[in-house]
């Protein structure tokens, strides 16, 4: 799977309650929550996210609560995939379990708010457009893989469990 | 080489005879948890994947709590799909408020967890339950939709750290101040993906709701689970319930990414400073830091042993004038308990509001948001940016006791300074 779009660049330590406010949880539909993503930051985030569009972000993303809203107001916000350096855990079994594609990569430093970057889920490469570098990343292990090839958690449980 | 107790829990409920961090293990879960936040996804999740009864509905566990008693029509509408999944699917551990409370303070009130079981919960303080000795640990909705289906969670089994805390604690140092000592020095990722295992001299004299506090900020840190190895304390306390407790124990050669050990003697009560709890202050090192609301409650610090702190402090005197002080008992039984003790009569005579329990102002959903710049002393578990309201508030974590004696004087203060 390919992704390419422009990066919008956030710090470390990007907790649940900055990806989606409380006062919003609400709601579970992802295009609703979408409209408030990263609002307490940056309150016109969601208008400058183009479809396929990638967030790249510090250490420790996600990090607060088990909201699976979050991982699901930025999928429906239009963001395609997140690289971080590192991910909360909640947040991390959270985006496989929904099927928001994510890496982690110690090269986030070198990625600028901007960029037109591309990123193969499959071999691990992210390619910089705008800087023509690529940086590696270390792929999915394949347990979680099979989940996202699945199509999210259900549907990989739905091919064993008996209804 | 030996286990540590998280290893040996994971290990029960996954049939396995050996197991090593990185791993990926399918386990069994004891109990399944979800609020009125993340159950209505759960729930959308497990029906739109067309099974039609959960696995076991005695340990399937659902507490509207959150913006409970429902703050507007969005939440009624969400805690209603709570209360028809109870029908529906006959689950009785389903708490309608008047027996609702915060759920990581009702569940091992209620004796529904136990020291042994593995728990998750579609809530991040769901590790609150490693005081008991268990693997608890927080999930999303998706992994809840899949337990009730099949009764499993998959799991990267973490590594473990451990904190071995010696010396002796000062007067108004408790859980609540080791938790935070313990992030501040380690910082919001520190555990990340670890295993937090809390032990020494210092914690098996700690009472079980300070233990409670301490695992419950588990994943402050950025810790999966909080665990406390069970003894007399744990073994009292689970005691009067119908449910067998099992226990688990580290064994002395059990493998540790890493041991820290800290002399807590000298440790002063704590302050989290905005933005986040590792941002940690001794309290006498603030000044002049006006509040403007005092929260006292949350599944951290909102049991009877907290409320009992905050009101020996409050006892005859007034919160300042401006300072809108707001305590919530974390459920009914601790409510009735401090009426009874008298401790609802010294907030609301010292002008507090004394409210029904509910998650509502620690995660800025109802009954005390804070508005553009202003501040609040809380003794719960979270001081991002916004947390509490407008994205322009400032909130401070403490102990109950700071926060009690801060409401008397309008400021952060250590309540040594408070006169009796």
């Amino acid at each position: 799977m390919i992704i390419k779009g422009k990066v919008h660049k956030f710090s470390d330590d990007i907790n649940t309650d900055d990806i989606i406010a409380a006062k919003y949880l609400v709601s579970t539909d992802a295009q609703e929550l979408g409209k408030h993503c990263m609002e307490t930051i940056n309150p016109n985030f969601s208008q400058s996210v183009s479809p396929g569009d990638i967030i790249v972000a510090g250490r420790n993303f996600g990090c607060g609560s088990s909201r699976e809203h979050a991982p699901l107001a930025i999928k429906g916000c239009g963001v395609a995939a997140v690289i971080a350096k590192s991910f909360a855990a909640i947040f991390f079994r959270n985006a496989i379990n929904i099927g928001l594609p994510f890496l982690e990569s110690a090269d986030v430093d070198k990625i600028n708010d901007g960029d037109i970057i591309e990123i193969d889920l499959s071999s691990g490469v992210i390619k910089n457009i705008t800087q023509g570098k690529d940086y590696r990343t270390q792929a999915f292990p394949d347990f979680l893989q099979r989940i996202v090839e699945s199509g999210g958690l259900i549907n990989y449980i739905k091919k064993y469990a008996k209804k | 080489m030996g286990y540590t107790i998280a290893e040996k829990i994971l290990m029960a409920h996954s049939g396995k005879k050996s197991i090593a961090p990185g791993e990926f293990i399918e386990a069994d879960v004891d109990v399944a948890l979800a609020n009125d936040i993340t159950a209505p996804l759960a729930i959308a999740e497990f029906k739109k994947s067309g099974f039609s009864h959960v696995f076991n509905k005695n340990k399937v566990v659902l507490v509207p709590d959150h913006f409970a008693p429902a703050k507007d029509l969005k939440s009624a509408n969400q805690c209603k799909i709570l209360a028809n999944f109870a029908k529906e699917q006959k689950i009785k551990n389903y708490f309608e408020i008047g027996q609702m409370g915060i759920e990581h303070a009702l569940l091992p009130e209620a004796g529904i967890v136990m020291p042994g079981d593995l728990i998750i919960g579609a809530d991040s303080h769901t590790c609150t339950y490693g005081a008991l000795g268990a693997y608890a640990t927080g999930m999303g909705s998706t992994d809840l939709a899949r337990a009730y289906i099949d009764g499993k969670c998959w799991l990267k089994v973490p590594a473990s750290l451990k904190f071995i805390y010696k010396g002796k604690l000062n007067k108004w140092v408790g859980g609540k101040d080791l938790i935070l000592y313990t992030i501040g020095q380690i910082g919001v990722d520190g555990a990340l993906y670890k295993v937090m295992e809390f032990s020494g001299p210092v914690i098996r004299k700690l009472s079980m709701d300070d233990r409670f506090s301490m695992s419950n900020m588990a994943i402050e840190a950025g810790g999966r689970a909080g665990l406390i190895e069970p003894d007399q304390t744990t073994k009292k306390f689970v005691a009067k319930f119908k449910r067998k407790p099992k226990f688990y124990y580290s064994d002395p050669d059990a493998a540790y990414e890493k041991i820290y050990e800290w002399d807590v003697t000298d440790l002063e009560p704590l302050v989290a400073c905005p933005h986040l709890p590792s941002n940690v202050k001794p309290v006498s090192s603030l000044k002049e830091i006006k509040v403007d609301q005092v929260v006292i409650g949350s599944c951290t610090n909102g049991r009877i042993s907290d409320l009992r702190i905050a009101a020996a402090l409050l006892k005859g005197k007034k919160a300042a004038a401006g300072v809108k002080l707001i305590v919530f008992p974390a459920t009914q039984k601790i409510y009735l308990q401090a009426v009874k003790e008298g401790l609802a009569e010294i907030f609301v005579k010292a002008g507090g509001v004394f409210s029904t329990p509910t998650c509502g102002p620690c995660l800025g959903g109802h009954m005390g948001i804070l508005t553009e710049g202003e501040v609040a002393i809380a003794t719960t578990n979270r001081n991002f940016i916004g947390r509490m309201g407008s994205p322009k508030s400032f909130v401070y974590l403490s102990n109950p006791a700071v926060a009690a004696a801060s409401a008397i004087t309008g400021r952060i203060t250590h309540p040594d300074k408070i006169k009796k």
